[in-house]
C-alpha cells in the first residue's frame, strides 16, 4: 500500500463536558473510498471537522500529504485540497449555482467587479470535466436536494479538493438519488484519483460504496478494515458494542379488524398556502402498522397535522374511532383515543426547559392521581409515576428531575414515546420516531411499537427511513406531492419498487427513469 | 377643485422639494439596507442621524467649515455603527433593542448637550458666528422658481448607483448578502461573515451620519431637537418596501419625498397639522401595499 494521504496520530478532542474523540489513530490512503460509521454522538463529525480545520484537537497530530497541520483553519484545509460537503448545505439559496460555486474566490473584471461570464464558464468547464450536470444560471433555492448536493460537490472540486469529506450525504436523498451520488463518487475516485471519506450510519451503503471502513463508538475508533473483510452484522455489533442487529420481527398477518382511522379525499394546505395534501384517502385498521414512505416535504407533515387537529384541512373527512375528527381541536381528537409522536421532538415533542417528570406527566396533569380537584398538582405522585416510566422505558439520565433539554436525542425521543404510549390509546400517529436516534434506542422504540401493535393498537408510521418502514410496517403506502402513489406489502416488495413510487415514477415515467439511470451508469 | 389641486401640487417647486426632502431618507435608507443585507437590520437610524445632525451643526459652527462638520458627523455615525456591530455581532444582543436604545439615547443626549452649550431650548441659534452650510447648486430658474439644490442631492443619487453596483455586481456585495442569508456558507469558503457584518454596520453609520449632516447643514441650516421627525423609520419602511435593493429603496424614498413636498405645498390651504401627517400616512399605505402584494402573491402561488 502507498503512503497514507491523511494520518491521524493519537488525536483527542475534549469538549467542555464530553470527550468527543479519544486517542484516535487512523490512516487514509489516496484513491480510496473510506466510510466512517458509528452511532450518533460517536465522534465521526468531530473527527472530520478537525481534518477540515473547524476544530483544533486538544491532543495528537494530523498529517496531510506528508505535512503536519499546525494551524487549524478552514482556509488552510481548503488550501491543502480538503473539501467538505456538510450535512446542512452551505449554499446561499438566493444565489445562482455559479455564484455559489465561485463564492469566496469570484472571478473579477478589473479586480473589482464580479465577472458573470467567467463564473459561468468556470461552472461549464467543471460540468464537462466531471460530468455532473447542473445549470449554472439556476437559483439554488429552486433546485431539489440531490442537485443542491451536486452543486456542493462541484463547489469543493472547484476549490481544487482532492480529498472529499461527505457528512451523511444520503440522509436527505431518495434511493435513486443515492445511486446517482454513488455513481459520481466512483467516477471521481477512478478518473480523478480522488480520496473520498463518507460519514454514514447506513450499513448497506458502507457495503455498497466503500473500500475500507472505520467504526467509531463513544469517541473511540473501534476498528478499521477492508470492507470486503466484514459484513453488516459484524459492523453493527462493532458500532453498538453488542449484537443488536435489527433483525426482522416475526409477526402474524393482522386479521381484518375494524377500521380505526378513515381518511377520505383529504386536502390540506401548507404554511405557504400551497395545497400539499391533494386528495388522500386510506383506512388504518386495529392491530396493524401502516407505513407512509416518502421523501420529506411531500405532504407527510401536513397529513399528520390534519389527522391530529394541528392543521385544519380544506376538504375531506377524517374519522377516528368512529367519531368525526375533521376540524376538531387537538385536545378533542386526543379524547377520541389518539396519541401523537410528533416528528420534531425539539419543538413540539418536549418542553426542553421542563424536567423529565413534567414532560412525562404533560397531558395527564388534570387527571387522577396527579391532581387534587383539578387545581393542585400532587408532585409526589407525579414523581413516583415518572420514576416507574423512567425505568420501564430505560431513559438514561441522572434522574427524573433532569431538564429534558440536556438529554441526548435518543433519550429525549424515549421521553416523547413514553409519554404518548402511556396514554394507552387505541390509535397512535407516529412521525419520524427514530430520526437522529442511535441504534440501541431505535431498536428499543421499535420493540415498543411492536408491543403496541400486539395489543391491537392501530399505528400510522410516517418515516423517511426506509429500513424502519420495511422492518415495522404491515402495509406501506408511498406519498408523492401530496398524493398516495402506491400501496405495497413490505414482505414481498423490493426497496427499489417503493423508491420509484416515492418519486412518483410509474408506468411510462418509470421507463424514462430507467433510461436515464442506464445513461448514468454508462458514464461510470 | 380637483384640477386646482393638481396645479397646486405639481409645480417645479414641489419636485425640487421632493428631492430635497427625499435625500434625507435616501441616505439613511442606503445605510439601513447595508445592515439588512447583512441580516442585522438597524432600526436605530433616527438616533444616528440626530447625533450626526447635532455634530455637524456644532462642528460647522465651531470650525466655520461645513466639510469639517460633515466629516465629524460621519465619524460619529461610524462610531455608532461600530458600537452596533459590537453589541449585535460580538455580544449577540437583539438588534431591535439596540436600535430602539439608539433612538431614545441620541435624542436625549443631543437635547441635553444643546441646552448645555447654548442654554436654549428647541433649536441651535448661536449668538456669535454662524453655521456654515453645505453649498447648493444653482440650476437656473423655471417660471419664477429659482432652482437651488444642495450638492448632497446629486451625491445621494451617485451613492445609490454605487451601492447598486456594489451589491449586485461585486463579490463584496455577494459576501455582504451571504453573511446575512447564510453566514456558515460564507464561513465554509474561508471568508469571515462577521467581518462583512461589521463593514455593513459601519457603512450604515457612515450613511446615517451623512444624512444627519445634510439635515442640519443642507435641508435646514440649524440643529433642532429631535429633528429627524422619525424619517429614520420612514427609511426603514422604504428599505422593506424596496426589498433592500438600492434603486427600489431610492424610488420609495422619492415617493415619500413627493408626499412630503406636496403636503408642505398644501399646508397653506389645508390644516397644517393635517398635512404634516401625509408623509406618514403615505408610509403606512406603503406598508399596506407590501402586505397586500404578499397576500396576492401567496394566493397566486397557491392556485
Amino acid at each position: 500500500m502507498s503512503e497514507p494521504i491523511v494520518s491521524f496520530h493519537h488525536v483527542s478532542m475534549q469538549f467542555p463536558d464530553v470527550l468527543a474523540n479519544d486517542d484516535i489513530s487512523l490512516d487514509i490512503y489516496p484513491g480510496e473510498v473510506f466510510a466512517l460509521i458509528g452511532e450518533n454522538g460517536a465522534g465521526k463529525s468531530t473527527l472530520m471537522n478537525i481534518l477540515f480545520g473547524m476544530n483544533k484537537p486538544t491532543d495528537g497530530s494530523v498529517v496531510v500529504k506528508g505535512e503536519e497541520i499546525r494551524s487549524f483553519s478552514t482556509r488552510e484545509a481548503i488550501a491543502r485540497g480538503i473539501g467538505m460537503v456538510h450535512q446542512h448545505f452551505m449554499l446561499v439559496p438566493s444565489f445562482t449555482v455559479a455564484q455559489n460555486i465561485v463564492l469566496g474566490c469570484e472571478p473579477r473584471v478589473n479586480g473589482f467587479a464580479y465577472s458573470f461570464s467567467a463564473a459561468r464558464k468556470t461552472v461549464l468547464d467543471l460540468v464537462s470535466e466531471y460530468g455532473l450536470q447542473v445549470d449554472p444560471d439556476a437559483q439554488v433555492e429552486d433546485l431539489g436536494v440531490g442537485l443542491q448536493q451536486r452543486v456542493e460537490i462541484l463547489k469543493t472540486l472547484h476549490r481544487g479538493a482532492d480529498i472529499l469529506i461527505l457528512d451523511e450525504p444520503t440522509a436527505v436523498l431518495t434511493p435513486q438519488e443515492t445511486d446517482e451520488l454513488f455513481a459520481v463518487i466512483r467516477r471521481i475516485v477512478r478518473e480523478k484519483n480522488m480520496t473520498v471519506i463518507i460519514i454514514t450510519h447506513k450499513l448497506y451503503e458502507v457495503m455498497a460504496i466503500s473500500d475500507r471502513v472505520g467504526v467509531m463508538r463513544q469517541g473511540r475508533l473501534v476498528g478499521a478494515c477492508r470492507t470486503s473483510e466484514v459484513n453488516e452484522h459484524l459492523l453493527a455489533s462493532m458500532m453498538v458494542g453488542k449484537e443488536v442487529l435489527l433483525e426482522p420481527f416475526s409477526r402474524e398477518k393482522p386479521a381484518d379488524a375494524a377500521p380505526a382511522v378513515t381518511v377520505s379525499d383529504l386536502f390540506v394546505r401548507d404554511d405557504r398556502g400551497l395545497m400539499s395534501v391533494n386528495g388522500i384517502s386510506f383506512t388504518l385498521r386495529y392491530g396493524e402498522i401502516l407505513g407512509v414512505a416518502g421523501v420529506e416535504g411531500n405532504g407527510q407533515r401536513e397529513l399528520v397535522e390534519a389527522l391530529t387537529g394541528l392543521r385544519k384541512p380544506v376538504r375531506g373527512e377524517i374519522t377516528v374511532n368512529e367519531q368525526r375528527a375533521t376540524r376538531a381541536s387537538p385536545g378533542r381528537i386526543r379524547s377520541f383515543g389518539l396519541s401523537h409522536v410528533p416528528e420534531d421532538r425539539m419543538t413540539t415533542g418536549v418542553s426542553r426547559d421542563a424536567t423529565i417528570t413534567e414532560n412525562l406527566v404533560a397531558g395527564k396533569e388534570g387527571r387522577k392521581p396527579f391532581s387534587f380537584l383539578g387545581l393542585h398538582l400532587r408532585k409526589g405522585k407525579m414523581k413516583q409515576y415518572a420514576r416507574s416510566v423512567f425505568d420501564l422505558f430505560d431513559i438514561r439520565a441522572a434522574g427524573v428531575n433532569t431538564r429534558v433539554g440536556t438529554l441526548s436525542g435518543g433519550n429525549m425521543q424515549k421521553v416523547v414515546v413514553a409519554r404518548e404510549f402511556s396514554f394507552d390509546t387505541p390509535v397512535l400517529i407516529i412521525s419520524q420516531p427514530t430520526r437522529g436516534v442511535d441504534v440501541g434506542a431505535m431498536d428499543f422504540i421499535h420493540r415498543q411499537m411492536m408491543n403496541k401493535r400486539g395489543e391491537g393498537c392501530a399505528i400510522l408510521l410516517v418515516s423517511a427511513d426506509l429500513d424502519e418502514l420495511f422492518r415495522l410496517s404491515d402495509r406501506m403506502v408511498t406519498i408523492y406531492e401530496g398524493r398516495l402513489t402506491g400501496e405495497f406489502d413490505p414482505a414481498v416488495t423490493p426497496r427499489e419498487e417503493v423508491g420509484r413510487s416515492m418519486m412518483g415514477l410509474t408506468g411510462e415515467d418509470r421507463t424514462r427513469f430507467e433510461k436515464t439511470a442506464a445513461a448514468d451508469t454508462r458514464d461510470t | 377643485m380637483a384640477g386646482d389641486m393638481f396645479h397646486l401640487v405639481f409645480t417645479p417647486g414641489t419636485f425640487l422639494n421632493m428631492f430635497n426632502s427625499a435625500t434625507v431618507v435616501i441616505l439613511a435608507g442606503l445605510g439601513c439596507l447595508l445592515t439588512d443585507q447583512a441580516g442585522m437590520m438597524n432600526i436605530g437610524l433616527d438616533g444616528i442621524m440626530v447625533s450626526g445632525a447635532f455634530t455637524a451643526a456644532i462642528v460647522s459652527w465651531l470650525s466655520g467649515s461645513w466639510i469639517v462638520g460633515l466629516l465629524c458627523a460621519v465619524c460619529v455615525g461610524m462610531l455608532f455603527g461600530l458600537f452596533y456591530g459590537l453589541m449585535v455581532i460580538r455580544w449577540k444582543s437583539d438588534e431591535f433593542i439596540i436600535g430602539v436604545a439608539f433612538n431614545i439615547f441620541a435624542v436625549a443626549l443631543t437635547t441635553f448637550l444643546l441646552r448645555s452649550i447654548d442654554g436654549q431650548k428647541g433649536s441651535f441659534h448661536p449668538a456669535t458666528g454662524f453655521v456654515d452650510r453645505i453649498p447648493a447648486l444653482h440650476l437656473g430658474v423655471i417660471g419664477d422658481t429659482p432652482i437651488n439644490i444642495s450638492i448632497m442631492v446629486p451625491l445621494a443619487i451617485v451613492l445609490v448607483i454605487l451601492c447598486q453596483i456594489l451589491m449586485y455586481r461585486t463579490p463584496f456585495g455577494f459576501w455582504l448578502h451571504a453573511s446575512g442569508e447564510h453566514a456558515d456558507a460564507l464561513r465554509s469558503v474561508g471568508r469571515s461573515p462577521d467581518m462583512m457584518k461589521y463593514l455593513g454596520s459601519l457603512g450604515c453609520g457612515l450613511f446615517c451620519g451623512l444624512s444627519g449632516a445634510y439635515l442640519s447643514l443642507g435641508y435646514l441650516s440649524t440643529f433642532q431637537e429631535n429633528m429627524t421627525d422619525a424619517k429614520g423609520f420612514v427609511a426603514v419602511a422604504c428599505v422593506i418596501f424596496g426589498r433592500s435593493n438600492p434603486v427600489l429603496v431610492f424610488l420609495a424614498a422619492l415617493l415619500f419625498g413627493f408626499i412630503d413636498a406636496a403636503a408642505t405645498r398644501l399646508q397653506d390651504y389645508l390644516n397644517p397639522t393635517l398635512t404634516a401627517t401625509f408623509p406618514y400616512i403615505g408610509t403606512v399605505l406603503m406598508m399596506l401595499v407590501i402586505a397586500l402584494a404578499r397576500v396576492i402573491r401567496k394566493k397566486k402561488a397557491a392556485s
